[in-house]
């Protein structure tokens, strides 16, 4: 009996294919990566439920790091512009406009700003300097002050986006004073920025989600 | 595919004289290749940050200095959550009196579980209309601005209408603080 031929197949795989996919993905996740710039200011946020996105721009940042120390940024440069004026005008404090201007957060009291703005922007880190002063314990809330002069330079346009984004470790009466400030200036309406974190399953607001009602957050 | 058509001509003979040149597969080896694009795949999978900050709204109440302008709650829907030192939550239902003190004073924590904050809220929830029920969350000044945001986050999850973020009153401040002295010592 003739046995059938088996024909003997080759164990080599053409490797193309499969290539070609993996650097499909790899220049996909290459694009798509983006690598978080150094913070000057380390700050670790707490994660809430909420789906909202934080906003990017047209924002009026209050940074508050885990030693309670209180630091303020802003993306607009005119409205900072004229905050440094005013500052010069009514409080006499001589600061340079400019590097007002370009510095990315303000972190020292009133009385230290000028030379702070003299320190150069690389080698300002949240972890030397003195911050905002805001305990009440130890002297005045500036922080009122702050948002009061932020009131003014947006008196006419409305702000869109005050932003407070904390650290986990941060104490209560901190938060508190900031909290005070707004509320003093009316400003009445804030967000805070979390990192996103999953809705607990079986809880209320995922039954809500599973029917598809709208979140009001 | 990658592979080159290397053999000359239409596949006629070549003449005698001609020697033939051997011919080299043009075939590569793409293993180690697919293997080093896995390889930084991984890489860009684990580095990369998908998730973006989100933020979380809050409306303040105005400070109103006269009583009568103030919001008032009702006594049977009103749940008080006081925040202490430590991750610890301790709440009460209706008004705090010296009386009920010890029976209406109660601590949790931020877990999910039976002792969890959250149960007692949902407890609470249960009980209540809906429009009668009032959150105030008091913040001790031991507590971390975590705990409060986890609480805010707690009356989302539970889709509480209203709540109010509270300054601590000093008797309160004082009984939370007995209170851990009391779960440090048990």
């Amino acid at each position: 009996m003739a046995r059938p031929k088996i024909p003997r197949k080759s164990t080599n795989i053409d490797m193309t294919a499969m290539c070609d996919v993996a650097f499909l993905l790899l220049s996909f996740f290459i694009l798509t990566t983006k690598f978080k710039p150094a913070e000057a200011i380390a700050v670790v946020t707490p994660s809430s439920v909420a789906a909202k996105v934080a906003p990017d721009k047209d924002f009026v940042l209050v940074t508050l790091d885990k030693n309670g120390k209180v630091f303020l940024s802003m993306d607009d440069e005119q409205k900072k512009e004229y905050i440094a004026n005013t500052l010069n005008t009514t409080k006499n404090l001589g600061i340079d406009v400019n590097a007002f201007k370009k510095a990315a957060f303000i972190g020292a009291p009133f009385s230290q700003l000028k030379s702070f703005l003299q320190i150069p922007e690389e080698s300002r880190k949240g972890d030397v300097l003195p911050g905002i002063p805001t305990d009440t314990t130890k002297g005045a809330n500036e922080m009122i002050e702050w948002m009061r002069l932020v009131n003014e330079a947006y008196q006419g346009t409305k702000m869109k986006n005050l932003l407070l984004k904390g650290d986990n470790l941060a104490k209560y009466p901190a938060f508190k004073s900031i909290v005070d400030a707004f509320k003093k200036n009316d400003f009445l309406k804030f967000q805070m920025i979390t990192s996103p974190e999953s809705v607990p399953l079986g809880s209320e607001l995922w039954k809500n989600n599973q029917k598809g009602e709208k979140r009001d957050d | 595919m990658a592979e080159l058509d290397t053999s000359s001509g239409g596949g006629h003979k070549k003449g005698p004289g001609v020697k033939k040149s051997k011919k080299l597969s043009t075939r590569v080896d793409l293993t180690p290749m697919v293997d080093l694009g896995f390889l930084l795949i991984t890489f860009f999978i684990f580095t990369t940050t998908m998730s973006q900050p989100t933020a979380m709204r809050l409306i303040l109440p105005k400070d109103t200095e006269k009583p009568e302008d103030q919001n008032k709650a009702k006594e049977s829907g009103a749940f008080t959550i006081l925040l202490g030192k430590d991750n610890k939550v301790f709440y009460y239902e209706g008004i705090l009196t010296t009386e009920n003190a010890s029976t209406n004073f109660k601590s949790a924590n931020f877990s999910s579980g039976e002792e969890g904050i959250r149960n007692a809220i949902l407890k609470k929830k249960a009980n209540t209309i809906e429009k009668n029920l009032v959150i105030v969350i008091k913040p001790g000044n031991d507590c971390t601005y975590k705990n409060v945001v986890d609480i805010l986050d707690e009356m989302s999850v539970n889709v509480i209408k209203r709540y109010a973020l509270v300054d601590i009153s000093d008797i309160e401040g004082q009984l939370v603080k007995k209170s851990e002295a009391q779960t440090i010592a048990q």
